[in-house]
């Protein structure tokens, strides 16, 4: 018997600064798996446009925000509502084993996938026995 | 302005009706058919013709598949998240499997010009009225 997909509730995010823009903030839900040379984020973004997601880094804090375009519901009159809509937000500490400079991002169908390469000793290896 | 300030009375009963109107309502009511409550639906109203829009972050183009018959539509697919064998998972929120939702509007609708959007996750799915629940301009003779 397959899986069948449940209905995740969204999580609002935390945030400990205040917020200038009146929009609910909500935690993009993730997956973080380690290969051999790197860590690989998915982050579920659903309805954010490329040219609006931000990705930064800052004292090993890895940002990433996606604004939604509410242009789209302006002529929209809801009648029956089952999700909120709002912005993603979410952080990361990165740890030293990250070489910051090489992280790449791509976006497709609402999914962030952010590969975060490691730094070459960090890597694995086999020690040979002489 | 005689209208400045509110009565907390009217915030009650504007909740009131507002839980009413959401316990009355009859949209998908106990007609929704489908396995489950996958994906999530928001249902909007255009300039008379209906927007539904889902929720749908990872799911391929090809794997999703979208019927319209009467009043019903029927959205099914399956949402993949491929992950490499060798791959070690630290955090894991992302769900998969297979969905399919079928919900019935409580208007008949032109299945033939239903548009389908899917940009960035988000199916957006323009349902018009049919021809025969459009209001008519009646001329007086």
């Amino acid at each position: 018997m397959e899986q069948e997909l449940q209905v995740q509730r969204k999580r609002e995010a935390e945030t400990k600064q205040e917020s200038t823009i009146p929009a609910r903030v909500f935690l993009p839900v993730t997956d973080i798996f380690e290969t051999e040379d790197a860590l690989t984020l998915k982050l579920e973004m659903p309805g954010v446009a490329k040219d609006r997601v931000d990705v930064r880094v800052e004292n090993d804090i890895l940002t990433i925000e996606g604004r939604m375009d509410f242009g789209a519901y302006e002529s929209l009159r809801p009648l029956y509502t089952e999700y909120n809509v709002g912005n993603f937000a979410r952080t990361f500490q990165l740890s030293s084993k990250i070489e910051q400079e090489r992280i790449s991002a791509a976006l497709k169908d609402g999914v962030m996938t952010l590969v975060l390469p490691k730094i070459e000793r960090a890597k694995p290896r086999k020690i040979q026995v002489s | 302005m005689a209208a400045s300030f509110s009565s907390p009375f009217e915030e009650i009963f504007a909740l009131q009706r507002a839980l009413d109107a959401r316990h009355e309502s009859d949209w998908f009511g106990s007609s929704t058919a489908g396995a489950g409550a996958f994906p999530p639906i928001n249902i909007f109203q255009k300039d008379g013709d209906f927007v539904a829009i889902v929720e749908l972050p990872g799911v391929d183009k090809v794997d999703l598949q979208i019927e319209a018959k009467e009043s019903t539509v029927r959205i099914s697919g399956r949402k993949e998240i491929g992950l490499e064998q060798s791959a070690s998972v630290h955090r894991r929120e992302r769900a998969h499997g297979a969905f399919d939702r079928t919900f019935s509007l409580p208007i008949q609708i032109n299945s033939d010009a239903i548009r389908a959007d899917f940009v960035d996750g988000v199916l957006t799915l323009t349902i018009p009225r049919a021809e025969s629940q459009k209001p008519r301009n009646i001329k007086i003779g």
